[in-house]
């Protein structure tokens, strides 16, 4: 499983291959430098731990430097990618091109904001009728039962902040990777504002 | 937004010049099976949409007494050829009141003598 860290530059459309024109998201791989690399034997389970976005000095404590190796500038971000399929060494760098072959993708990022919603927004209820005298707009309706249980139970979709979450699209396919800009165009769209920071991994689910 | 910029001018083709108005033959290929073919498809331009990249236009064209419009990309590979059987004379970008035209209201004059030419549409590098 490749995974790999990068920014969402925006949206366009492009031809593909069959002269149709596709909705896709721009993707720019970030370098992606091997800062170390997890084994079953040493901690368990296999993974390679990535860092993307070269810090400034000044922004870097001796401690959170010290888990990067010589040579190895200290990064904004840590990323560690579980079972990752090609053979890397620790300093090594990786880019877009890591992704040609790979048909589908899924990209994981943290969607926009939305605030404090209401329940029509945020869980998509139905709401009630405007007129005819209706008093019943966009309220959430009953949230429980009578005397017993005599409580509103866990998990009952109320109002509330909405948005700002870790959310994973799945199976996303690969129109072009541009191994010289560093670029993946994904097909459709990916979550988070522009210039965010995504993860894109070959799909787990697809082959 | 400069990447985005750039891959949309890797997008664009040089088109033929017409306008809104215009009466154009579109060659367009079609792929069935294995087999690609071109078929031409004759009308009047009725409105052209966006710039850039995902820039369209729609041809409407009656076909056994039925309007028929198609939408194409403007710069869709798939397109062979735009040939402007005709030059319109129109005073509005958008031509869909001739939907409800017929006869020789849905008719659009002639612009003789042709148009300037404006120059092949400008591909950025």
């Amino acid at each position: 499983m490749i995974g790999l860290i990068g920014t969402k530059i925006g949206m366009t459309q492009v031809f593909d291959d069959t002269g149709r024109l596709v909705p896709v998201t721009v993707v720019k791989i970030a370098p992606n430098v091997v800062v170390a690399r997890k084994t079953a034997d040493a901690n368990g389970y296999d993974a390679v731990v990535f860092g993307a976005f070269v810090a400034k000095k000044t922004r870097v404590t001796k401690p959170y430097a010290g888990q990067f190796p010589e040579g190895v500038q200290p990064t904004k971000l840590l990323r560690e990618m579980r079972d990752f399929g090609k053979e890397v060494q620790v300093g090594q760098s990786l880019g877009a091109e890591a992704f040609e072959g790979v048909r589908f993708v899924d990209v994981t990022a943290t969607s926009k904001g939305k605030g404090f919603q209401g329940v029509m927004k945020r869980w998509g209820f139905g709401g009630g009728r405007s007129t005819h005298g209706s008093k019943f707009h966009r309220e959430p309706g009953s949230t429980g039962q009578r005397t017993y249980p005599h409580k509103t139970f866990k998990n009952v979709k109320l109002p509330g902040h909405m948005g700002s979450e870790k959310v994973t699209v799945l199976n996303l396919k690969v129109v072009r990777v541009d191994a010289a800009e560093g670029l993946v165009l994904v097909r459709g769209a990916v979550p988070g504002p522009r210039n965010c920071t995504v993860v894109v991994r070959s799909a787990v689910k697809k082959a | 937004m400069d990447i985005i910029k750039k891959i949309e001018a890797e997008q664009l083709r040089e088109t033929s010049d017409f306008k809104v108005g215009d009466t154009v033959k579109v060659l367009f290929k079609i792929v069935e099976g294995k087999n690609e073919r071109i078929q031409a498809y004759e009308g009047l331009v009725i409105s052209m949409r966006h710039s850039g990249a995902s820039e369209s236009f729609t041809v409407r064209k009656l076909s056994y007494g039925v309007g028929v419009e198609r939408v194409f990309p403007r710069n869709s590979p798939r397109i062979e050829k735009v040939e402007i059987v005709r030059y319109g004379k129109v005073r509005r970008a958008k031509l869909y009141y001739i939907r409800e035209k017929v006869g020789k209201k849905a008719k659009i004059k002639e612009l003789l003598g042709g148009r300037k030419p404006m120059g092949a549409k400008k591909v950025e590098a």
